[in-house]
């Protein structure tokens, strides 16, 4: 089944076309990546799906509604979520309060039962916070939990930001380059946390640099090169793909991605 | 639990309002410390706007002018009871804040602070220019205050009054930092975009937070004016507006007991300067400078930083 798919989205900034007429569609439950060189559209068609940017043209649809430029919000409470290749944390929060504000479409609280702090609230909280535990436990940031998140390395934010993502439990989740900056360890590390999402029922929507990363836990590959559609496939076939080859991956980083050394 | 050990920060607070009229000397005292508190509320209620949610408002005393023409106007002319006058402010007060906050916390930074200052700005203009309901830039009386059969006007009935409405206030408060609305608020703070693709609908969290805001302003503005008797335009003026941010964040921002705190030193600190007269409004000014130099996130959160860590 779809769960997310493009229609011929377009966005041009000024004379720039950055996304061209990218069409796309994502089954329930696979890791769904978006690869290709730096200024291809991959972010701006992250931006697109996410609400953050409407389209000149074409349509988003999930779970075969039409979310098309829906605003953020909206989105996330109809089970869209995404992280950010620059991290986004509230550094005031600790760890936990940063993982309990992803449960907030599931708070079903006001302010005046907020202000007044009736049992309903703290219910809630027992629940949001027993949540966030498990959450942040699912990306081994438990020990960390009380720590103000600004003072978090860097590897951690990167889980911590899949782990906020991830107890908003959304239906797709759009992660926007993971593993940047994250040593072979961490990689390896986010893979099995990506892995195990995926294990959950999350749909999984990539933007990945790694290559390594993106061969192994990919069901499917979409390369886009100067906001156009290169290619589609799975690993095996994106790999041996001419033309993906010759715009992106280049001969020695396939033979990084598949073991045989540089 | 968490919630329960959060209030017992306010027990300290509550000891100390017993205790301090034990030192009191003269009606005067007690005159100060109910202008303190009733300036604390206005404060906190900005505080949370600024230190939770990170929006600024520099026409915050435009909902204390509210508050306090209300408790003026209510009585005097159309002859509501003034405890009824003061609901009615508040409430009317949260209506403006709702109708204006929806077009004007669009803005960001610098842009919502002028827009906020144009509101202030244009409040006080209203006061100043339609006399035959407030008596123009003259002011008017503000009819005593009668509960039952207590005629409220002693100072020490409103050092009751505004102590304990600060200690409900701040409650209030503490209970929105465990909540939903406060860590929605916090995220805000730290990272819109975040808040957004998390599910917070960050226009409407910050609109209740100033709708909220504004009902504290307009509060204190009611007690303000009825302790003084007296009301004129210059309740809501900018510099008043300029003197509540300066209080927050001489406080501490998002430091609940911050907010009383600034209010206290701004307060009190022109009180007892008079001793140097001419140079009052000088050494006024450095101390606030050197607050803010050697204790750059405010009093209480830096104290608190450097004796224990805890975090505010």
């Amino acid at each position: 089944m779809t769960v997310l798919s493009a229609e011929y989205l377009s966005v041009a900034f000024g004379g720039v076309r950055a996304v061209n007429g990218v069409s796309f569609e994502v089954e329930r439950g696979i890791v769904f990546s978006i690869i290709g060189p730096n200024g291809a559209g991959k972010t701006t068609l992250f931006n697109v799906i996410s609400g953050l940017c409407v389209p000149d043209d074409g349509r988003v649809r999930l779970c075969g509604e039409d979310v098309t430029a829906l605003a953020p919000e909206r989105l996330a409470r109809r089970g869209l979520s995404r992280t950010f290749q620059n991290l986004q944390i509230f550094s005031h929060l600790t760890a936990l309060e940063n993982v309990m504000v992803g449960r907030h479409r599931h708070e079903m609280t006001g302010i005046v039962a907020d202000l007044l702090h009736l049992p309903a609230v703290r219910r809630q909280n027992r629940r949001t916070r027993a949540a966030a535990a498990e959450a942040l436990a699912r990306v081994g940031l438990e020990k960390v939990a009380k720590w103000p998140a600004g003072a978090l390395p860097y590897g951690d934010l990167k889980r911590l930001e899949i782990a906020r993502a991830l107890v908003s439990e959304p239906t797709v989740l759009l992660l926007d380059e993971p593993a940047a900056g994250c040593n072979p360890v961490e990689t390896g590390e986010i893979e099995d946390i990506i892995r195990g999402m995926v294990g959950c029922g999350v749909t999984v929507v990539l933007v990945e640099h790694d290559m390594r990363l993106v061969m192994n836990v990919s069901d499917r590959i979409h390369v886009l090169a100067n906001g156009r559609t290169l290619a589609e496939g799975t690993a095996p076939e994106v790999r041996v793909n001419p033309a993906v080859i010759e715009a992106y991956l280049g001969v020695r980083a396939l033979r990084e991605a598949t073991g045989a050394g540089g | 639990m968490l919630q329960h050990y959060r209030l017992i920060s306010l027990i300290p607070l509550a000891a100390i309002i017993l205790l301090l009229p034990l030192l009191f000397s003269s009606a005067y005292y007690y005159r100060v410390a109910a202008l303190v508190f009733i300036f604390a509320i206005a404060t906190l209620g900005l505080n949370l706007l600024m230190g939770f949610a990170g929006q600024v408002s520099l026409g915050h005393a435009g909902f204390m002018g509210i508050g306090a023409y209300a408790v003026t106007i209510g009585p005097t002319h159309f002859g509501i009871p003034p405890l009824f006058s003061f609901l009615l402010g508040a409430i009317f007060s949260a209506l403006v804040a709702f109708v204006v906050g929806r077009p004007i916390l669009r803005l960001k930074e610098h842009y919502l602070a002028v827009a906020t200052l144009g509101f202030g700005v244009l409040l006080a203009i209203v006061f100043t220019n339609e006399a035959s309901w407030t008596g123009g830039p003259d002011g008017m009386t503000v009819p005593g205050l009668t509960l039952l059969n207590w005629s409220v006007r002693s100072a020490s009935s409103w050092y009751w009054i505004s102590a304990v409405s600060f200690l409900l206030g701040a409650a209030l408060a503490l209970n929105l930092v465990d909540s939903p609305t406060g860590r929605a608020l916090h995220a805000i703070h730290d990272s819109e975009i975040a808040a957004r693709v998390l599910g917070v609908d960050v226009a409407q969290q910050k609109l209740i937070i100033f709708v909220v805001s504004a009902v504290y302003g307009s509060i204190a503005g009611s007690y303000f004016g009825l302790i003084n008797g007296y009301i004129t335009p210059d309740v809501s003026s900018f510099l008043r507006s300029i003197e509540l941010v300066a209080m927050v964040v001489l406080g501490g921002m998002g430091s609940v007991i911050g907010s009383l705190v600034g209010a206290a030193v701004l307060v009190i600190l022109p009180q007892a300067l008079t001793l140097f007269h001419d140079y009052e409004h000088i050494v006024l000014g450095l101390i606030v400078m050197s607050v803010m130099v050697f204790l750059r996130r405010g009093i209480v959160p830096s104290l608190a930083a450097a004796f224990g860590g805890r975090r505010e």
